[in-house]
């Protein structure tokens, strides 16, 4: 039978950080165990398991991390489907969106959606040679193109054409600080300074090391549930309202413009009419800021401020306190950034926020949350729209 | 892995900016596309190959401090999207020229050079960059 309304009933997560005594199979483990109990339910009402990470091939030598994790979990004994989902950086939204839908199909009343990802097992700049592999490795890698590079290329053109200062870049990293400071699970606990931000080690000019999110090890995790299992037992969740994915192409260079990512204003839409919500009525929102600059495009191209306006925005305030709160987790500059576990952090962190649960950073009576999961430099993006009642 | 291969089959693109043209809509692609992303359909078996000029300007570009392990001996470098005369647009490095004189809009033409070296033994890779014309 299909299932009206898909919940999440059930939220874990194993700390953010450069976590060098724990392996990928740990922190997955520690997630999804937490979720499972946070749900109250038994790894035996589970009818899959989706297990999003994007780089674990190639950094961990690991892959099927789905059955590693199931079995590390003392869930094989149970004999589920269970699957990897990758697609870049967007793979936690990914992977959200398949067990929603697997739900929504009335094939299963109980899934999980797993993220993780262990940044920090590589050496020196090797990383940034794997990172690189969320590019065109042919025609952008090749030519000697980074992460960063990509996002230092949009930028400029950004900050030119609209005429912007740089400190306007550096809020959204002081503000991620701010709130992760009051989140146990982030990456980095330290508040910093406009002024510490803009003095920063230069990465790709014009962006520099405080402008880009880092390398963290980190595993989270929820459970998903269909509307008559939530009936039944009486559980409640935090509906997911809408969930939209919409991805373009691949290299920065074929792109219309490359201060506006389509795929995350194509996905925003979808997911605004679906959940019959305005912008105006999300409470807050988590945006994928993997580099600050692409937190300022994604609150444009999200809704919420006009092309090149978001600077007005991060002015105006977007504190915990604020009429928009942004990144109330500590976003991916502060919380930390583990490729395939940051967009289900993100599904964490609304959950926790919509259930009251967000202790020293909550939110005050949020009904509404946005989040949004990007893949690179804006191949694909996933948007996800949760609330409670 | 399999770089020998990749770098062997793309060589003319590289070595020469072979890219495809739609005879359909008279649009030009690089790197080379077998349809075309506006006609579709229309364009099966009307992609034909086409040289791009290799000038172009710079549309916006960045200095890369930290770059990757084949890359470390070069940087800082200048990295850049290129819009080329021909139409498509291109990342690559703009090379032999002090990154204080890197403007948007400055023109360029492409040259043909190593790129990398797959370790200190590996093969060399050769490809385009760009100077100021």
């Amino acid at each position: 039978m299909l299932s009206k309304n898909v919940y999440i009933i059930g939220a874990g997560e194993a700390k953010y950080g450069e976590l060098w005594d724990r392996s990928l199979r740990d922190i997955a483990v520690e997630a999804g165990l937490k979720a499972v109990e946070d749900a109250g339910i038994r790894t035996r009402d589970l009818g899959a398991i989706y297990m999003s990470n994007s780089l674990g091939g190639d950094i961990s030598m690991q892959e099927h991390l789905s059955a590693l994790m199931s079995d590390h979990a003392g869930i094989a004994t149970e004999f589920i489907p269970s699957m990897r989902i990758e697609a870049s950086t967007a793979s936690g939204g990914a992977a959200i969106r398949e067990g929603y839908l697997a739900i929504k199909s009335g094939e299963y009343d109980i899934v999980m959606v797993g993220g993780a990802e262990k940044m920090t097992e590589l050496y020196g700049n090797e990383n940034i040679d794997i990172t690189s592999s969320i590019l065109d490795r042919e025609w952008e890698a090749f030519e000697g193109a980074t992460p960063a590079a990509l996002a230092a290329l949009s930028a400029r053109k950004y900050i030119k054409d609209f005429n912007i200062p740089k400190e306007i870049l550096a809020k959204l990293s002081v503000n991620d600080h701010l709130n992760a400071s009051l989140n146990e699970n982030a990456h980095f606990r330290n508040k910093i300074t406009v002024e510490q931000a803009l003095k920063a080690t230069m990465i790709a000019e014009p962006l520099n090391l405080m402008d880009c999110a880092p390398l963290s090890d980190g595993a989270s995790s929820i459970i998903l549930a269909s509307e008559d299992y939530v009936r039944k037992n009486g559980v409640e969740g935090v509906k997911m309202l809408s969930s939209a994915m919409s991805q373009g192409p691949f290299a920065l260079h074929s792109r219309e413009c490359i201060y506006s990512v389509e795929p995350t204003k194509r996905a925003a839409r979808k997911a605004l009419e679906d959940a019959k919500t305005k912008p105006e009525d999300i409470s807050f929102v988590e945006v994928h800021d993997s580099y600050n600059i692409y937190g300022l495009m994604a609150l444009e191209d999200l809704g919420f401020a006009e092309k090149g306006k978001a600077g007005k925005l991060i002015e105006e305030g977007i504190g915990l306190n604020d009429k928009l709160p942004v990144n109330p987790s500590g976003g991916l500059k502060a919380k930390g950034f583990p490729y395939g576990a940051t967009g289900v952090g993100q599904a964490v962190e609304a959950y926790l926020q919509l259930k009251g649960k967000a202790n020293k950073r909550q939110i005050k009576n949020p009904t509404k949350a946005m989040i949004h999961n990007m893949a690179g430099s804006g191949v694909a993006s996933v948007v996800h729209i949760l609330g409670v009642e | 892995m399999g770089e020998l291969s990749r770098m062997w089959r793309e060589s003319p693109n590289r070595y020469r900016l072979l890219g495809k043209k739609c005879g359909n809509c008279g649009r030009k692609y690089f790197p080379a596309r077998e349809i075309c992303p506006v006609c579709h359909r229309d364009s099966i078996g009307k992609m034909s190959d086409f040289e791009l000029s290799g000038n172009g300007e710079i549309f916006t570009y960045t200095i890369v401090h930290e770059a990757p392990p084949a890359f470390s001996r070069q940087k800082p470098y200048v990295l850049a999207l290129i819009k080329l005369e021909d139409g498509p647009m291109i990342t690559g490095q703009v090379v032999d020229v002090d990154p204080d004189e890197i403007e948007v809009g400055k023109k360029v033409r492409s040259v043909f050079r190593k790129i990398a070296q797959d370790g200190k033994s590996g093969i060399i890779f050769y490809g385009y960059k760009f100077t100021l014309a």
